[in-house]
């Protein structure tokens, strides 16, 4: 304990290092999910493909990703932008069945209700279909934020400080204080953001507190969902 | 394009496919230990999620324990308990599990979730006992969403075995390790190419266990079923769940 | 109804992408730029590797550099060769403190090492023109064949070749490209004809996950660098090297042209002072006092009167 308590500083640095890799990686993720979910939902022939072939980005090994990017993008291989668009590559992985199955968890009804009163394309996605699937959305959202904060600590492996540079010095110097440390602060790290998304949904979707119940059953399918 | 290249001329090398130390031997050990760590996860979460499924208790705990589960990064648990178990397979193996854990018991659960209580009440209207409900009822219905957190455990455990070879000599992990130390991104990259593809031949065989494995019934009837029955009574929202069940089938 | 979501929804859009940019400022400046580029002309750039003792080297160039009237930008912990050696290639990097043999097999595959002054002459010339390096210290961290005291004392081991002696089963250890390096298994074979019956990659470069192995008895013989305290606190034994089968590693400062003669006099000085002993104690106040490494070097400078 005595080594935490001397490097709360260290600890609050790579803290911040390791936000400034995560959020933007999340934040892009999302965005970039959109349109790829709204054509898997929209044109059922290519549902199959677009999920399948985004899906099997989660399967490239994170440490030879990290290595070859630079070369790809044409980045510096230090620059930390490698480590955010390889982030959200694996976010993206994730999030775009996420948008695919909330965008398709929309009643038709409701849609064509929209569309019966006026509302044309584009503002039944943005002001009908985007809003209802909004739980949806932020259940996997919140699944993406949660591994996103976990993968960036694969960072400190190619020189970009994150809170897994605690446990890469603290495994050579031997100090179990200062891997537990960077552990501990990773897993606290994605709950406090989880925790945000979850009250930023609440200011964003006011109406999904009146049915808790079916916010939670319906999140849960999503964890599954993502997950299929 | 280099890259592509050496990739290429590493993979199609003869010498690289023979021995201790060649392709089909790499390959085979990581198909195990991924099968093997798969195996273990599903033995310690379907009972867990099936249990949360039915009783509808302990589901928070689940949602918690998943997601500080899903946020532990696996390379630092895996130097933490081999700093305590010592190098081999043990410390990885046990990384391994906690990564796949959250996405089988997450599957488990909602897969029960999923279904509508009043097919449940239906059955023990029709004096079905608690233990017939389970596994006449639920575990057929609840399959499709159980076989995709499984299918997602798989992805992430294929692409993750790679760090068994930070401390064992083992799997095609031990291609991206020394292509990486010794900057020869062909066999790196070469490494990383047939983790892909093992992950991609694996997909394949959970989308056919899927076809084979859910009931005809489900696959067709259960959505609309649903629909027409439900959509009144319950709150918009839980529609969500029926139709991300149809997804599953049609994926 | 749904406009005043959406009027919410750009309201709070706009906090949390405000919240964001703030975030990013507050951490490392702009964190898309690309690394050095927020430094300004005069300032001196200094480099470690993600290795502590490396690290210990560094913030002690950066602070004796510092006391010589220096702005230094610390760039520490960005992992390894393979990751910075362009950086340092490309002038982005003033200062790194370096393994003299190493960096040398690492720039020409072909390298012949030798002596400690032969690999330093060798390292001189293959370095690009742009860089150079500044006079090596005494300390060196080297590669070295590393046996339990146990092993040691029941084989009467002493130096590589005697390795003969044992009679059971040697399986060896170390990162994994050890195993195709010319002092790996194979040169132990076919050099001194000892039997190996096996090599398990431990990617801690001879860390603490190392030495476990070791002292538990998985592997026999493993790759540990000479500078590391865990020799001294497990009573490990590192055999010696009369052939020169490791290219020594002398610790020696890689500069850029941005490095002049006032500050190339400071790390020279630093160097001349840095002996073999004193790295393994420096290094031991990192691994076993857990000191952090401005404290150590604050300490060493003053009591070598360097600052």
């Amino acid at each position: 304990m005595t080594w935490i308590w001397s490097n709360m500083d260290l600890i609050w640095d790579r803290t911040l290092d390791h936000l400034v890799l995560s959020v933007p990686s999340i934040i892009l993720s999302f965005v970039i999910a959109l349109p790829f979910g709204w054509l898997a939902h929209r044109y059922r022939a290519s549902r199959a493909v677009i999920l399948t072939t985004v899906g099997l980005l989660y399967a490239i090994p994170s440490l030879p990703l990290f290595i070859v990017l630079p070369f790809i993008v044409g980045t510096s291989i230090r620059s930390p932008l490698n480590l955010i668009i390889a982030l959200t590559l694996y976010g993206v992985a994730l999030m775009v069945r996420v948008v695919a199955d909330g965008l398709g968890s929309v009643d038709r009804d409701v849609q064509q209700s929209a569309t019966g009163v006026g509302f044309s394309g584009w503002t039944v996605f943005w002001q009908v279909e985007l809003p209802l699937a909004g739980p949806v959305l932020l259940a996997g959202l919140r699944v993406v934020a949660v591994s996103t904060v976990s993968l960036a600590t694969v960072g400190a492996v190619i020189g970009a400080q994150s809170l897994g540079s605690l446990f890469t010095d603290g495994i050579q110097r031997g100090i179990q204080e200062e891997i537990i440390a960077g552990i501990v602060a990773t897993v606290l790290l994605a709950l406090v953001l989880d925790a945000a998304l979850v009250l930023f949904g609440r200011l964003l979707m006011p109406w999904t507190r009146r049915s808790a119940i079916g916010v939670a059953a319906r999140n849960s399918a999503v964890v599954a969902g993502v997950t299929t | 394009m280099s890259f592509f290249i050496e990739t290429l001329a590493w993979l199609l090398d003869p010498a690289n496919w023979i021995g201790a130390g060649g392709i089909p031997t790499r390959l085979a050990q990581h198909l195990l230990f991924t099968l093997v760590t798969l195996i273990v996860a599903a033995v310690i979460a379907v009972p867990i999620g099936f249990v949360i499924g039915h009783t509808g208790r302990g589901r928070g705990l689940a949602v918690a324990i998943s997601g500080a589960f899903r946020a532990i990064p696996t390379l630092g648990l895996l130097t933490l308990v081999a700093l305590w178990v010592g190098i081999g397979l043990s410390a990885p193996f046990v990384a391994l599990i906690v990564l796949a854990i959250p996405p089988i018991l997450a599957g488990a659960y909602t897969g029960f979730e999923a279904i509508d209580r009043k097919i449940i009440d239906a059955a023990r209207a029709v004096g079905m006992s608690e233990a017939q409900i389970l596994l006449k009822v639920e575990l057929p219905l609840g399959l499709p969403l159980l076989i995709g957190g499984l299918r997602s455990a798989t992805l992430q455990v294929v692409a993750t075995a790679t760090l068994a070879a930070y401390i064992a000599n083992f799997g095609l992990g031990r291609y991206l390790f020394e292509g990486l130390r010794i900057r020869d991104y062909g066999e790196m990259l070469g490494g990383s190419v047939l983790v892909i593809l093992l992950a991609i031949v694996l997909e394949g065989v959970f989308a056919l266990i899927q076809k084979l494995v859910v009931p005809r019934g489900v696959t067709e009837g259960l959505p609309t079923d649903i629909r027409d029955g439900s959509s009144r009574s319950r709150p918009v929202m839980e529609t969500t769940i029926e139709k991300g069940n149809s997804n599953v089938h049609s994926t | 109804m749904f406009t005043a979501h959406r009027g919410r929804l750009t309201l709070i859009g706009a906090v949390a992408v405000g919240a964001v940019v703030a975030l990013a400022g507050c951490a490392s400046g702009d964190p898309l730029a690309e690394p050095s580029s927020s430094a300004t002309d005069s300032t001196i750039v200094v480099g470690s590797q993600a290795y502590y003792s490396n690290e210990i080297i560094a913030e002690i160039y950066s602070q004796a550099l510092e006391a010589g009237g220096f702005t230094v930008d610390r760039q520490f912990q960005i992992g390894q060769r393979e990751v910075y050696l362009p950086d340092i290639e490309d002038g982005k990097i003033d200062v790194f403190p370096e393994y003299t043999g190493s960096l040398l097999q690492a720039l020409d595959k072909a390298a012949v090492g030798g002596t400690s002054d032969a690999t330093y002459t060798e390292l001189q010339a293959a370095l690009p023109d742009n860089l150079r390096v500044l006079d090596k210290a005494e300390a060196s961290d080297q590669n070295s064949w590393t046996v339990t005291d146990a092993v040691a004392s029941k084989y009467s081991l002493t130096d590589i070749a005697s390795l003969t002696n044992v009679t059971e089963p040697i399986t060896v250890g170390g990162n994994s490209e050890l195993e195709t390096r010319p002092y790996g298994p194979t040169a132990l074979k076919e050099k001194y004809g000892i039997k190996i019956a096996g090599f398990v990659p431990v990617e801690d470069s001879g860390g603490p996950l190392t030495v476990k192995a070791l002292v538990d008895g998985d592997i026999q013989l493993a790759n540990i660098y000479t500078a590391d305290p865990n020799i001294k606190t497990n009573s490990l034994v590192a055999l010696t090297d009369p052939d020169g089968l490791f290219f020594p590693d002398n610790i020696v400062p890689v500069v850029s042209q941005k490095v002049d003669d006032s500050a190339a006099a400071i790390l020279n000085k630093v160097s001349a002072a840095l002996t073999a002993d004193m790295l393994v104690d420096l290094n031991s106040q990192s691994f076993n006092d857990k000191l952090s490494a401005d404290k150590i070097a604050t300490a060493w400078l003053t009591q070598e009167k360097l600052v």
